[in-house]
């Protein structure tokens, strides 16, 4: 198979949580965060292999489940924005429910794209 | 209704505790998510975009107080106070933690209810009329039916490794509302022309995704007691000859289209010929055991109309038209099956709150012999209402927030979940839902309207049943933009069609006023109490593409042509 082509940076790690389902992103100290701000964000090549591999290997010691990398934009804010509406919303919730998802969470969020 | 026996019962309890084990080896690490996906698929576990999501069977949708309390309690304790009501007549929770599943699993099997085979390629959750048992034009009640098919069915060792998914739908009734002819197998009771003895005529191949098709009839008439071999027959020819090679091509209904509805059938025929019939079809007993189950309430003997109704209806205009949209005539005098919209002005269609399935529960309690149903509409049905009782139960609804009278109409839309949830979505479906019912919200614009169905899917997938909307909406994304493709024309009843593509794909944001336009081009042109999709029959898609194409700016560029 094919490897699909990695997205152009900056780009950010995101996951679901293998126990709650809940979107994760990687951050800088190898951990976890629920936070779309404290993402790491990849700006350079070296950066994105390390995330990379670190896809693959939490998904293969079963922490985290559909770990892939997104490019994103980076607000004056310093705070990652996906690219891709599907990604936006993953960082989001439901755009009809704003008082749900981590729009609701971290109120600090863009709002999303609107109709 | 159907209770479980004890065979049941201990089945699905041993169920749980299986999964509560896979669960825990998954949490422990011993099982990969590879490995653990189709189990926890085969117990209607997904992952969605913001989190795992349960989708629970409601077999042919019927439910009552006791399971709608329940749902309310899981909603409250496991999810975020809400359930979403699906167009196959399950109910999906869009936010449990997987640790909690097992627990969610075993207050489901308390009420008799679980999430087996509502995912995964098996015979998937059988559907039927909403208003199964209730309806005035009814040959039959069609859902002893679809519970002995759910028996046969539900773990056959033959039918759980499929080529894919398969649905079945039945209908009892003349007019399809179980939409039948958009399913892998569609039944439907009738009589026999001569004989008056009850059967089915069975359609085969109908399904929407990808490439949809309408059902073919491979059997006029079925007598009754052969149902079970015959479905066996189909499912044999299918799941020895159905496409594995390719998943888009691995549906009944391609297999019927490629060799042929005539080659199909004869391939049934012979196989139904070669099988023992009498080993596979059920025991007369048993077929009795289960009818009884499904027997009548105790209804009283009341006049076929009600004066007391007839009194609130003119003293209330708002009234009068919740019982003109909302009710629906009913086989025993003095009754009327009642459809509670779940489609509230800006709401997500098919979404409900904890406290709306507590206040359904009671009324189902109170005013509906305990019984409710789930719609493919995505609404709530109450079938057994006293039409003297109409007026309380208008009342009450009111106060939880369930009274909406549209149904049917403009503003009672079928939406999948979309990009809002769904992780296959390419456009979100819910905003559009809820802008559309915005721009028609006044009562009596969509009352002048009359019955016109709209219906919405997030992606070519078709949970939303796009193709079969009178008007039917697809999200899709064009260049990393959601975008939209408008069809017209299509049905879901017994007079089944495809809608049509109207032109190129339009922003979300001018989708109303599209269905504006549509919408002034059936009011222009309509004859003397002709709905929508009877003046879209006639006109043809003509008129209707012009319109559309003045919002799209194509008329323009094809005059410059
Ligand atoms: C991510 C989670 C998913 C969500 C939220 C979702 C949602 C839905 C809903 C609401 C329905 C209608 C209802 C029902 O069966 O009760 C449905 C049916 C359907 N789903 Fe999904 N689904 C998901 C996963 C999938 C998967 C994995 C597939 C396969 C690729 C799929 C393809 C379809 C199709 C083709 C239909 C029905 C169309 C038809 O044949 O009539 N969905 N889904
Ligand atoms: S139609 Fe597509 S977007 Fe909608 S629920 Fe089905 S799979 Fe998801």
């Amino acid at each position: 198979m094919a490897v699909p082509k990695r997205p152009p940076l900056p780009l950010i790690l995101l996951a679901n949580d293998l126990l709650d389902g809940d979107v994760v992103f990687r951050t800088a100290s190898g951990g976890w965060t629920r936070d779309p701000a404290d993402a790491l964000i990849a700006r350079d090549e070296a950066t994105a292999d390390r995330l990379e591999s670190e896809a693959a290997a939490t998904m293969r010691n079963n922490e985290v489940v559909d770990a892939y990398v997104v490019d994103v934009s980076v607000g004056a804010d310093g705070a990652p924005t996906p690219n891709h509406f599907r990604e936006r919303f993953k960082t989001l919730g439901p755009s009809n429910r704003p008082d749900l998802g981590k729009q609701a969470e971290f109120a600090r969020r863009s709002p999303h794209v609107p109709l | 209704m159907y209770r479980y026996d004890e065979f049941d019962e201990r089945f699905v309890r041993e169920r749980v505790a299986q999964f509560r084990a896979q669960v825990t080896r998954r949490l422990e690490g011993s099982l990969t998510e590879d490995e653990f996906k189709p189990l926890r698929l085969k117990n209607g576990v997904y992952l969605q975009l913001h989190a795992y999501m349960l989708r629970i069977a409601i077999p042919y949708g019927t439910l009552n107080s006791r399971q709608l309390r329940q749902l309310a309690v899981i909603a409250d304790k496991y999810d975020r106070g809400y359930g979403h009501f699906t167009t196959r007549q399950n109910i999906q929770f869009n936010w449990p933690k997987l640790r909690d599943i097992p627990d969610i699993l075993e207050l489901l099997a308390d009420v008799e209810m679980h999430c087996i085979q509502t995912s995964g390629n098996c015979i998937r959750n059988v559907t039927s009329d909403h208003f199964a048992g209730a309806a005035a034009d009814e040959i039959e009640d069609p859902r002893p039916t679809a519970e002995l098919i759910r028996q046969w069915s539900s773990l056959h060792p033959e039918f759980d490794y499929l080529p894919r998914k398969f649905k079945i739908a039945v209908t009892g009734a003349d007019h399809d509302r179980a939409a039948t002819k958009a399913h892998d197998i569609g039944l439907r009771v009738q009589r026999h022309p001569d004989t008056h003895e009850i059967g089915y005529e069975v359609m085969v191949g109908g399904g929407l995704g990808r490439t949809p098709m309408i059902g073919k009839v491979v059997r006029e008439f079925l007598p009754k007691k052969d149902l079970l071999a015959y479905l066996e027959a189909i499912m044999r020819v299918y799941n020895l000859e159905g496409r594995r090679d390719n998943k888009y091509k691995a549906r009944v209904k391609i297999l019927v289209h490629e060799i042929g509805a005539e080659e199909f059938t004869r391939r049934v025929e012979a196989e139904f010929a070669r099988l023992d019939g009498a080993s596979v079809n059920a025991d007369p007993e048993e077929v009795a055991r289960i009818a009884a189950y499904f027997a009548p309430p105790a209804f009283q003997t009341l006049p076929a109309r009600s004066t007391k109704l007839e009194a609130y209806k003119a003293m209330n205009p708002a009234f009068a038209r919740f019982v003109e949209n909302n009710v629906t005539a009913h086989r025993a005098p003095g009754y009327a099956a009642v459809t509670v919209s779940l489609k509230e002005i800006g709401a997500a269609p098919g979404d409900i709150t904890s406290d709306q399935l507590r206040a359904a529960a009671d009324l189902t309690e109170r005013f509906s012999f305990d019984e409710a149903r789930i719609s493919h509409h995505q609404n709530l049905v109450l079938p057994h209402v006293r039409q003297d009782d109409l007026f309380a139960l208008w009342q009450a609804l009111g106060a939880a927030g369930l009274a909406t009278a549209n149904v049917g109409l403009i503003t009672d839309i079928i939406a999948c979940p979309g990009l809002d949830y769904c992780a296959l979505a390419t456009a979100r479906s819910i905003p559009i839902a809820q802008a559309i019912a915005k721009r028609f919200a006044d009562e009596k614009r969509q009352a002048l309207i009359g019955a016109l169905g709209i219906k919405i899917s997030g992606c070519i997938n078709a949970c939303g049943h796009h193709h079969v909307g009178h008007i039917g909406i697809l999200g899709l994304e064009k260049n990393g933009v959601e975008n939209y493709q408008i069809t017209l024309g299509g049905d879901a009843t017994e007079k089944a069609a495809l809608g049509e593509r109207l032109g190129p794909g339009i922003d979300g944001e001018d989708v109303p006023e599209a269905i504006e336009r549509i919408v002034a081009v059936y009011l222009a042109e309509r004859r003397e109490g002709e709905v929508f999709i009877d003046a879209v029959r006639r006109l043809g898609l003509g008129p209707f593409k012009a319109a559309f194409q003045t919002l799209t700016g194509q008329e323009a560029r094809h005059a410059a042509a």
